[in-house]
């Protein structure tokens, strides 16, 4: 009679760095990601302080509403790492906590988003509006984009363990997630930084 | 067939230091938002919040990310992404302009 074959580790095929490949493709994805971010980044300080026309940075940005985001998303960011020791140790419960956990709070942040973007659009800026709209929107912008990617991928990572296809055998499914997630939050801190603190703290 | 061992499996930290590295992450952001109200710190914010910035990354970064504990090749295609991103906003503002002194 033929047995169901068990679960478990299937071995990858041996690679000439000794690493798998798609942990390395990950990694070089992000250095290629860190240059996009760098673009965008240097678009906006570039630009910075030569708009003709308000909102200006100054009279727009709030610090304490984003500083809670700020922290939110780094909260999210422990809860990630969690996840990945979870699962790397076969705690199946614990991970669909910390992962569902994390979604949420990834959410939370684009929520955050959202409500800024739509008050600043009331406010009278838009991308249109003068060139630090055009700047703050398009970075702002696609790093939401990116964290809802993210979002979504966490989220699927949950369904997937309640279905048995995310477990201890792939762990690397999720800390490829993992990587994807803490380098979301990393380009967050820059941003926050760059844009906010000193955006807003030496506009005078 | 007996698979061979291509790697050594990297030791990673316990979920208490993760919850150190988090609590410190949480610590410098609220000292970061703390110093934005100190006016008399505004002279010297910016080096302040680059470095403070940078002590942040690099915690998500080795920690987190956990370059510290995995191979360095991992680090070399990062941090070359860094360095030509810096390269490239140093150049660009160079290029517009935004190191040049006003007289």
């Amino acid at each position: 009679m033929q047995q169901t074959p068990t679960l478990t580790h299937v071995a990858e095929p041996e690679t000439t760095t000794g690493q798998d490949h798609r942990k390395m493709l990950i990694w070089i994805f992000l250095g290629s990601e860190c240059m996009f971010f760098g673009t965008l980044l240097a678009t906006y300080l570039i630009y910075e302080g030569q708009s003709l026309v308000g909102p200006y940075p100054k009279d727009i940005l709030a610090i304490p509403v984003t500083s809670v985001s700020t922290f939110v998303l780094l909260a999210s960011s422990l809860m990630m790492v969690l996840a990945v020791t979870a699962i790397e140790r076969g705690n199946i419960k614990a991970f669909r906590i910390w992962v569902l956990a994390t979604a949420i709070m990834g959410a939370t942040f684009i929520g955050f988003q959202v409500f800024e973007f739509n008050h600043f659009v009331h406010e009278g800026l838009t991308p249109r509006t003068n060139l630090f709209g055009s700047t703050f929107f398009t970075l702002t912008g696609f790093h939401g984009a990116h964290v809802t990617v993210g979002v979504i991928w966490l989220f699927s990572l949950f369904v997937g363990s309640l279905r048995g296809r995310v477990n201890q055998g792939n762990s690397l499914n999720v800390d490829i997630a993992a990587l994807y997630w803490h380098f979301v939050d990393v380009v967050w801190i820059v941003i926050f930084t760059v844009v906010y603190l000193l955006g807003v703290g030496l506009a005078d | 067939m007996e698979s061979k061992a291509s790697h050594s499996e990297p030791t990673y930290p316990s979920p208490l230091t993760y919850v150190k590295v988090g609590a410190l992450l949480g610590i410098i952001t609220a000292i970061e938002v703390g110093i934005f109200y100190v006016e008399a710190l505004k002279g010297i914010m910016l080096p302040i919040f680059l470095v403070l910035s940078a002590v942040k990354f690099a915690l998500v970064a080795m920690f987190y990310m956990r370059l510290r504990f995995d191979t360095r090749l991992y680090s070399g295609f990062f941090v070359g992404g860094i360095l030509l991103a810096t390269a490239v906003l140093v150049a660009l503002m160079a290029l517009f302009g935004i190191f040049v002194l006003e007289a």
